[in-house]
């Protein structure tokens, strides 16, 4: 079971979620809000998808920490998209003094092996960077002060970020087996959180509550439930219920309707009803959900569905949201 | 980098391939959503040489939900479906009111078989795949061998990407099957989210590139017997890839690769098979996607993508698209007469909130239109079928069999 959870010593926030739930737009107004303060955060991607360039609007990301933003209020954002190739390549460089042999093990197929056909290597080597980045230090200090992940969706995170304790299974012994112990030693930590975004529909709200259970069976650290994108009801309460059993007085909205000066014949009045009765069921819906993850043991944050789509203002706005929830 | 995943992914692509043309992709603009070619649904259902149907698309556009629906309406239009989700969690089962799915084929109860139809549902258990594909190709010694390798324990039940290897093992015997034993004529095959949806049409080439390699001979030098000498440059690598996994680790690595080296022909072979019949025009690929900017762009990376396979696109779905509320009240004037109601005293809010549903359904629907009409620029050659947004989940068959309706029209 979850408690409540303390976020103030955490530095490595992975989010995950459904697919198209808001995984990427949650995590860079995550890393914003984290930044507020004169923070310095790291966002990393792992999908080869350049989201976070797209959502920023900047052009693709290379192998590099780049500033892509600033924090609403000082701070700074970087952002890495991870590359498999390039982690191994950085990985062998920084551990082993490899010279010619290295060079040798790409014209072998070993880098191409490792990276893109053998099944399971590529999350290791994901893992590992986004590891490295959260233990860097400079002077004694921390080089982030918080590192988020735009992590794969609740379908694989649960293979992923345990992919370590795999190869802890295999390897014995040796330098990959401590590497290995370590990074799920950090995922295990109080220093790791992992939230979960989910819109509230049945079967993103469903795959969390399983994703909850999959990832604490694992013993990995739950943070928050991050609700996106949930609707606003438009009606009143007594409305709202009304307009589900089509129950809204018709001739009254006529004649109200006449005093706007709409010419108000059936028909409109009649799909004005209808999109009454469709929004309230939707909302019906939605508050069923809510109760669903409030009965999870874990504290659930609201993001409002933003009009007119996801901009840099956007994503401001959404991190003062998550700043002023009781969690950040 | 020249090897980066992404292009690496494109190379099959890129390589010239006799005997087929390659579509236009680029034609005259459609700028007009009404000049956009029809997918028509219940023509391609009907179409009996159409056999098998694979809906691809980003994250959360509804690739589930438009699988089990178009298997559920080709099954009550007569063809025997069987459909096959790949995808990691549970979601099939779900949307089929099935409480469980395992490796086989389940008969999905409250189809309607009239037209002498059936619907059978089935999700990938890429570890069973895996375990029966070592049974019935390997003497049960060496099966014994594998099963009980941890390394082969791993592959098998814990690592991203073997899912990609097994759902072309699947897919291949479901299709032996169906025309074997004719119990199917249709499969219809969901995708798991993201870009991996259309990895497993890597798989015969990633084998290849493993097996026609050098790493593998390395690998099994040492099953070749000692006298085999190490070439200079072989030792090199044997040194190194000690040095990082650790010199038992690698021992193991070759153990296992040793017992496996006679089935991974077979593996090459059957996915190389099925990736021809995916190519043939038997098959139908639908990209699905929403009519969102992200959504669209991802479209768009399937699209071409599928065509630089040169794999049969049947098609775009756009799923959740706004319902066009009754016409008589345009948006300007909903918002005009807001305004007026807000300014009166004592009107009850409920009219002003209706007023304003309307016209912000109406602006939602003239965006949708205008990405649409994107698209549509970009690839005028796509045909379009849309799913309306229903106001409820998604979850029984009531509801899947309305979606295949609004998918029809
Ligand atoms: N709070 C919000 N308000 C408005 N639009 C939003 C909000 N959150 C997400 N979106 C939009 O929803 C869509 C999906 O969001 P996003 O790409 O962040 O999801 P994802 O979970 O990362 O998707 P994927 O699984 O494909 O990686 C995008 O078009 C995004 O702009
Ligand atoms: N036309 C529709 N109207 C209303 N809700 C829908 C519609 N299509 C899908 N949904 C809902 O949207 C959510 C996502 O759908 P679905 O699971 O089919 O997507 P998916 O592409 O398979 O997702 P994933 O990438 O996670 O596998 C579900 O909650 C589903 O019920
Ligand atoms: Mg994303
Ligand atoms: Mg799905």
């Amino acid at each position: 079971m979850s408690q409540p959870s303390d976020l103030s010593g955490v530095r490595l926030h992975i989010v995950t979620g459904k697919g198209g739930t808001g995984k990427t737009t949650v995590a860079a107004a995550l890393a914003l809000a984290l930044a507020s303060g004169g923070k310095k955060v790291l966002l990393c991607e792992v999908e080869d998808r350049q989201g976070i360039a797209s959502i920023f609007d900047v052009a693709p990301l290379p192998y590099a920490e780049r500033r892509i933003a600033v924090g609403p209020d000082g701070g700074e954002v970087f952002a890495l998209a991870i590359d498999t190739e390039a982690a191994l390549l950085e990985y062998l460089d920084m551990f082993y003094r490899l010279g010619k042999a290295g060079k040798a093990l790409d014209r072998f197929g070993v880098i191409d092996f490792a990276t893109t056909i053998a099944p399971g290597l590529g999350d290791v080597l994901l893992t590992g960077k986004v590891f490295e980045a959260t233990r860097r230090s400079e002077a004694g200090r921390p080089t982030y002060d918080a590192v988020v992940l735009d992590a794969p969706p609740t379908g694989r995170i649960g293979r992923f970020l345990n992919v370590n304790t795999e190869v802890a299974g295999i390897a014995k012994v040796g330098l990959i087996r401590n590497q290995a112990d370590s990074i799920m030693g950090l995922l295990k930590s109080g220093q790791t959180r992992i939230h979960l975004v989910t819109s509230l529909e049945e079967m993103p709200v469903q795959e969390t509550l399983d994703s909850i259970i999959e990832l604490e069976g694992i013993g990995l650290p739950i943070g928050v439930i991050l609700v996106n994108l949930a609707t606003e009801s438009e009606l009143a309460s007594g409305d709202l219920h009304a307009a589900v059993r089509s129950e809204l007085d018709e001739t009254r909205i006529e004649a109200t309707l006449k005093e706007a000066g709409v010419e108000a014949d059936p028909p409109v009045v009649a799909g004005l009803l209808e999109l009454a009765r469709q929004h309230g069921e939707r909302v019906m819906l939605e508050r069923e959900q809510q109760t669903r993850l409030e009965a999870a043991g874990v504290p659930v944050v609201a993001l409002p569905d933003v009009d007119g789509g996801i901009d840099l203002g956007a994503l401001y706005e959404l991190a003062n949201q998550l700043c002023a929830s009781a969690e950040f | 980098m020249p090897r980066q995943s992404q292009t690496g992914r494109l190379t099959r692509g890129n390589k010239p391939q006799p005997g087929r043309h390659t579509p236009p992709r680029v034609g005259p603009l459609a700028g007009r959503l009404a000049d956009v070619p029809v997918l028509s649904v219940d023509e391609l259902i009907a179409d009996q040489d159409v056999h098998i149907i694979v809906c691809c698309g980003s994250g959360g556009v509804g690739k589930t939900t438009t699988s089990a629906a178009l298997a559920l309406r080709a099954a009550e239009h007569g063809r025997k479906v069987v459909v096959l989700t790949i995808d990691p969690a549970r979601r099939l089962a779900q949307s089929l009111g099935l409480a469980e799915l395992d490796n086989t084929p389940r008969t999905v109860v409250g189809v309607d078989t009239s037209k002498n139809g059936s619907l059978d549902a089935m999700m990938l258990d890429m570890k069973r795949t895996f375990d029966e594909v070592v049974g019935s190709h390997a003497t049960p010694a060496k099966a014994e061998q594998i099963l009980s390798n941890p390394f082969y324990q791993a592959l098998s039940s814990s690592f991203a990407g073997t899912q990609e290897y097994m759902a072309m093992e699947k897919l291949g015997q479901l299709h032996a099957e169906a025309l074997a034993v004719g119990r199917w004529d249709l499969i219809v095959v969901d995708t798991p989210p993201s870009r991996s949806a259309l990895d497993f049409l890597d798989a015969p080439e990633r084998l290849s590139s493993f097996l026609d390699g050098r790493l593998i001979k390395l690998l099994l030098a040492p099953a070749k017997g000692p006298a085999r000498l190490l070439s200079a440059g072989m030792s090199a690598v044997t040194n190194a890839l000690s040095k990082v996994l650790g010199g038992q680790t690698l021992r193991d690595v070759q153990t296992f690769v040793a017992a496996f080296d006679t089935l991974f022909g077979g593996f090459r072979a059957r996915a190389e098979k099925t990736y021809r019949v995916l190519r043939a025009p038997q098959t139908a690929f639908l990209v699905v996607a929403t009519p969102e900017s992200d959504a669209l762009r991802e479209a768009a990376f399937f699209v071409e993508r599928l065509a630089a396979e040169r794999m049969p696109l049947a098609g775009l779905v756009l799923n959740r698209v706004t319902e066009r509320p009754t016409p008589g009240l345009t948006s300007r004037a909903a918002d005009a007469a807001a305004e007026r109601l807000d300014r009166l005293d004592d009107i009850e809010g409920l009219t002003i909130a209706l007023l304003h549903l309307h016209s912000s359904r109406l602006s939602r629907l003239e965006q949708e239109q205008g990405l649409r009409r994107r698209f549509a620029a970009a690839h005028p050659q796509v045909p379009t079928a849309t799913i309306h947004a229903l106001a409820s989940d998604v979850s029984d068959l009531a509801s899947l069999r309305r979606v295949g309706e609004s998918l029809a029209v």
